[in-house]
């Protein structure tokens, strides 16, 4: 069976969602600063792998753009200052997953100019691949597109590996999120730029750029940017969710399939997020950091949506203060809808990889009923990696977890959500395969800790 | 801090969900069956509407009984079991008298699904389940059929229907006698093929204006129903289209090689219960395949086993018994089906 199909002009995947979009909200609106809050919460582990390493003391001043925390680790990054200000404490602060993580809080100071006066130019033509990694890392950029899982890792294939494409993944295919939209639109040229980085510093050949089709002015803006650069392409894509998943867009753009448990590179291909190549490309070639990124702050519970530039570490509440969030907000999602998760304290930070936040009001609550699994089928013909949710579903009610894994794939299964979407029966779908992967990695912890015992 | 604390709700992703829902599509199928049914009054006069009433209304009982006494509440809100009981009036003969009607209805509730422990969990067909009971049980009565567009069909109940319970019907002859002027012969279309080799009109075939069971006759009108159930995604299209597809290929070949003793493709698919059956009862998603290939496989093996009991086996029909199988079959139909998942060595 074919499982993607070629139109004349949009590609896609056969299977998947297309929710409403909801984003005709903030798509139009330009990206706009968020002013600094009085107390930024910048924690020391906003991406995966190893915290970062403070570097400042308490009381010391630091101005916008200075490292504060080095990089613990290779699969790690530093921070550095969103503002210019005064570092207050360094301390536990309530993360996003609900518990207390390090971090560093800092008071800006109000009457700075927070101009970002650290940095200096340095030409990338002259750099060789383990330069440019290095300088990758110092920007302390990350996934932007929700993973922040580091980029130069990425850029450092494992042994053996040659990666000849590379993906820029333009889909952002969530509901509500508009944050890569904007970026397309309004800094195309960065986006070109960082692409021509990790391309050198990779050795690939070419680069292909996914934009769905319901972005034509972000395709105009790139297709005119990407003008003399020969090896970089712009490919539309038919709307549809999870197209901006890793693998299924490796499947749409390269026509190739990622080894079960395997890494892009396994089939030669690298994945990054045009948000995390349009600050690349801005802040590398200055030698700067990360110290900002944009989020789209939207949904029926505020009255002011937009696209915001905010200074990592905004306190969450104080960010929703200023897009107006209402009385009757009920839950607030980080990221899109069908994976982002919903926070339990507004107390948390805005960090790299939050990509949206999305208040729900309480009208839109539907009591929903839970019925039986009438096999309907619909989220079969809706998994894009062709796993079998329903029967995943009677096995997890049964408690057969073991048989999930075996036979049925369970660890392939990447929570994308839309069998849970498109159950007419309301079944949480994903929370149960959620529970059911929890409950095998236990237990297979301690089988194997029996056995080193 | 400033106020503006609104209280956080936890919740799992995904935070969106598709409007369409059990009670929903229940619902369609409900809306697609009312003009099969209507359609089945019109011909065959208040009799088939005291059947529709009958089944629907033991059948609903049943289930708000057996599921209260399970202790789950009733769960007949969800709108299933009332599909079942219009799929069993409507294949019931017009005339079959109620008391029976009631027992099948009873069986297919009771033994076809909330045996297995209700939605969802069934094997087979509800509705198929009560109907192949009362073919076992009451085999003369089921065979009893009588003249559409009697004249005094809104009149006068079909004798048959009021039987009272547990005796068996009178003997239909006189009130047919009285009902039209035409000779009746007091069989199906597929009757007259198998035991008298004659043909029937196939416009009158497709219209309905045949005997036969009381919502099985008109196949265009079923056909048109069951199209908008497939085109508002309410139903598996192939699945139908694979029933039908392997019906009318399989009678193709038999017609071929014999045209005297087998009909032809078009009498095959406009004959019966196919069209019923086709459309409404092996789409019944509970008891078919869920795997895209395994819902092809399901589709054609029913077709197929229908033309070989209609032109191989003793009865004149075969769509019951060719569904009941396909359920019987679907799950091994699913295990042999998997699709293969992404990532595990399709294609590069
Ligand atoms: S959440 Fe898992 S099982 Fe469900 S559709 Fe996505 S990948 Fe498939
Ligand atoms: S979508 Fe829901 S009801 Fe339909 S087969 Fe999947 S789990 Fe069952």
């Amino acid at each position: 069976m074919t499982i993607s199909w070629f139109g004349n002009s949009s590609r896609t995947f056969g299977r998947g969602v297309h929710p409403p979009e909801h984003k005709e909200q903030t798509a139009g609106l330009p990206i706009r600063r968020l002013p600094f809050p009085p107390l930024l919460i910048v924690p020391l582990s906003q991406h995966t792998g190893a915290p970062a390493v403070p570097i400042v003391r308490e009381r010391q001043e630091v101005v916008r753009g200075e490292p504060i925390a080095r990089a613990g680790g290779f699969v790690s990054v530093p921070m550095h200052a969103p503002a210019t200000g005064v570092i207050d404490r360094i301390a536990p602060a309530p993360s996003v997953k609900g518990d207390l993580a390090l971090a560093i809080f800092l008071k800006p100071y109000p009457s700075a100019s927070q101009e970002i006066l650290y940095g200096a130019p340095r030409d990338i033509e002259k750099m060789s691949p383990d330069e440019l990694i290095q300088a990758v890392q110092d920007t302390g950029v990350v996934g932007l597109g929700g993973a922040a899982f580091p980029t130069h890792v990425k850029l450092k294939p494992p042994e053996g590996r040659r990666i000849d494409a590379v993906i820029v993944n333009g889909c952002e295919c969530e509901p509500y999120l508009t944050t890569d939209h904007r970026v397309m639109a309004e800094q195309p040229a960065e986006v070109i730029h960082g692409a021509r980085i990790v391309m050198k510093a990779l050795g690939a050949e070419r680069t292909i750029i996914g934009v769905e089709d319901n972005k034509p002015d972000a395709i105009a803006a790139l297709e005119r940017a990407v003008q003399g650069f020969d090896a970089i392409t712009v490919q539309r894509v038919q709307a549809r969710y999870p197209q901006g998943a890793e693998k299924i867009l490796i499947q749409v753009l390269l026509d190739r399939q990622v080894p079960s448990g395997g890494l892009p590179a396994d089939v030669g291909a690298a994945v990054f997020n045009v948000a995390t190549l349009a600050q690349l490309g801005e802040l590398l070639p200055r030698r700067q950091g990360l110290i900002e990124r944009v989020v789209t702050i939207t949904g029926p519970g505020v009255d002011k949506p937009g696209n915001y530039m905010a200074a990592l570490g905004t306190p969450l509440r104080w960010a929703l203060e200023q897009a107006a969030i209402r009385h009757d907000a009920s839950s607030v999602i980080l990221g899109g809808p069908m994976m982002g998760p919903a926070v339990a304290s507004l107390d948390v930070p805005l960090t790299k990889g939050v990509t949206g936040v999305l208040v729900f009001s309480r009208e839109d609550k539907q009591a929903s009923r839970v019925y039986p699994c009438i096999r309907c089928a619909a989220c079969v013909a809706a998994c894009p990696l062709h796993l079998n949710p329903s029967r995943l579903g009677l096995l997890a009610l049964k408690e057969r977890y073991e048989e999930m894994e075996l036979d049925f794939h369970l660890k392939d299964c990447f929570e994308c959500g839309c069998c849970s979407y498109v159950c007419p029966s309301r079944i949480p779908l994903v929370q149960y395969f959620r529970l059911a992967k929890q409950v095998n990695r236990e237990r297979k912890g301690k089988t194997d800790a029996g056995r080193g015992a | 801090m400033p106020a503006a604390a609104p209280e956080v709700e936890l919740r799992s992703s995904p935070h969106l969900h598709t409007r369409r829902s059990v009670a929903m599509i229940m619902r369609h199928v409900i809306y697609a069956l009312l003009p099969v049914a209507a359609a089945a009054v019109w011909f065959f006069g208040i009799s088939a509407l005291a059947s529709l009433v009958t089944a629907v209304g033991v059948c609903v009982a049943t289930e708000n009984f057996l599921s209260r006494l399970a202790g789950r509440g009733s769960t007949v809100g969800d709108g299933s079991v009332v599909i079942t009981g219009i799929l069993l009036a409507l294949t019931l003969p017009p005339g079959f008298p109620l008391w029976m009607t009631a027992v099948g209805a009873f069986v297919s509730v009771a033994l076809g699904k909330m045996l297995f422990g209700g939605l969802g969990a069934n094997a087979f067909n509800p509705a198929l389940v009560g109907r192949a009971f009362l073919q076992a049980a009451f085999p003369s009565a089921i065979t009893a059929y009588t003249p559409v567009l009697a004249r005094n069909r809104f009149s006068e109940f079909i004798p048959a229907t009021l039987t009272p319970p547990f005796l068996q019907p009178p003997p239909l002859d006189r009130w047919i006698a009285q009902a039209r002027v035409d000779a009746f012969s007091g069989a199906t279309p597929l009757m007259q093929w198998k035991f008298d080799g004659a043909a029937t009109d196939p416009f009158a075939l497709g219209l309905g204006a045949v005997a036969g069971s009381a919502g099985e006759t008109s196949a265009v009108l079923i056909a048109l129903c069951g199209c908008y159930l497939l085109v508002r995604k309410m139903a598996d299209w192939r699945i139908p289209a694979a029933m039908l597809g392997s019906a009318a290929l399989a009678s193709l070949a038999f017609h071929a090689m014999n045209p005297a003793r087998y009909p032809d493709a078009l009498f095959t698919l406009l004959s019966g219960g196919l069209m019923l059956g086709a459309f409404f009862m092996a789409t019944d998603m509970v008891a078919s395949p869920v795997t895209p290939r395994g819902v092809w496989i399901y589709g054609s093996l029913m077709g197929l086993i229908t033309v070989l009991i209609r032109n191989l086996g003793g009865l004149p029909e075969g769509v019951m018994y060719a569904i009941l199988l396909g359920n019987a079959a679907s799950p091994i139909i699913d295990s042999v089906t998997q699709p293969r998942v992404y990532g595990h060595g399709g294609r590069k």
